[in-house]
């Protein structure tokens, strides 16, 4: 397989995975939030201060339909990390060594 | 596992904030070594990887979910550094963009999730692989063990600075064996999702995982064996 193959099979899968799979994701509090409320450490919590964001809660503010609002948060979400992941490790990478002149 | 703010009292989330800082730093220059041309966009591809598979709760006993950390499996991906700073990114898309986890919390969860995980999954990770046989299938049993063993250590990690800086008198007695059974079983999925993964690329392109390495022996050139 060649690399250019590779990396776009891997970015359909993330795609697929935000944008469609995250739908049936169980709704469940997570480990952390279910010992939490339950053990009454989260007694201080506060709101989020960006909770009123577009994208706030994976979900697209605007957009109802919830299969559609929270699959397009994924996909911008997986845009957004792969060009900010990609250009960070891109400028910090290790350059070919300089030929000698 | 993202905790949001008001968990930690505020020297806490100070004092949180300046490891998370340090330990990032330490990986922006461990990275370079890990990174060319070549492996750069792939660690961009594991960051949106484990975007969208920390998006995919599963259920774990009684009413509660989990989802992928994912520092193990960047660290085997595309190396320990590497893996550090894919985790952070994806922390900070979620925090800014998406108000999951606190922003005040951002030092507490990069601790847990991104240093705690990559640090013992990847840690065990090269102890097994040292005394397991050199083979493909080593790799993915170790990336399971592995991974298994990291979820309970962000909980751990969590748990000790909650401890130390917690927001509430909740004494560790209380919480810490709850915080940490939940995880061993939230670890199990962990181990499943990063085992899964690793080994396909492994049998697609066994010379883009970092941690296999050294294993994956490089093609020989053969020649006839013709007398000479």
């Amino acid at each position: 397989m060649t690399f250019k193959r590779f990396f776009a099979v891997g970015l359909l899968v993330a795609l697929v995975l935000a944008g469609i799979v995250s739908f049936y994701a169980s709704s469940s509090p997570d480990g952390l939030e279910k010992v939490s409320a339950e053990k009454g450490i989260d007694a201080k919590a506060e709101d989020h201060g960006l909770k009123d964001s577009p994208l706030s809660d994976y979900g697209v503010t605007g957009v109802d339909n919830a299969r559609l609002s929270g699959g397009l948060a994924g996909v911008i979400g997986v845009a957004v990390v792969l060009v900010a992941g990609s250009g960070l490790f891109w400028v910090i990478r290790r350059r070919p060594a300089e030929p000698a002149s | 596992m993202h905790a949001p703010d008001g968990f930690i009292g505020a020297p806490a989330s100070i004092v949180t904030g300046l490891a998370a800082a340090a330990g990032v730093a330490v990986c922006l220059r461990g990275a370079q070594r890990e990174l060319d041309d070549r492996t750069a966009p792939l660690a961009g591809l594991t960051a949106a990887f484990v975007f969208a598979a920390q998006m995919l709760n599963f259920p774990v006993a009684g009413g509660t979910s989990g989802h992928l950390l994912g520092g193990t499996l960047a660290a085997i991906l595309v190396g320990p550094y590497t893996g550090v700073l894919v985790v952070s990114v994806v922390l900070l898309a979620q925090a800014l963009l998406f108000a999951d986890g606190g922003l005040t919390a951002l030092g507490l969860n990069v601790c847990n999730m991104a240093l705690a995980t990559v640090l013992v999954g990847y840690l065990v990770f090269r102890l097994l692989l040292r005394v397991l046989p050199r083979t493909r299938a080593s790799v993915t049993a170790a990336s399971f063990v592995a991974a298994v063993i990291s979820v309970p250590a962000a909980a751990v990690s969590f748990t000790l600075i909650y401890a130390i800086g917690g927001a509430t008198d909740v004494p560790v007695s209380k919480f810490g064996t709850a915080m940490i059974g939940v995880h061993v079983l939230i670890g199990l999925g962990e181990a499943v999702i990063t085992a899964l993964t690793v080994s396909s690329v492994l049998a697609v392109r066994p010379d883009l995982v970092y941690g296999a390495r050294g294993l994956i022996k490089p093609l020989e050139l053969k020649t006839q064996g013709a007398p000479a």
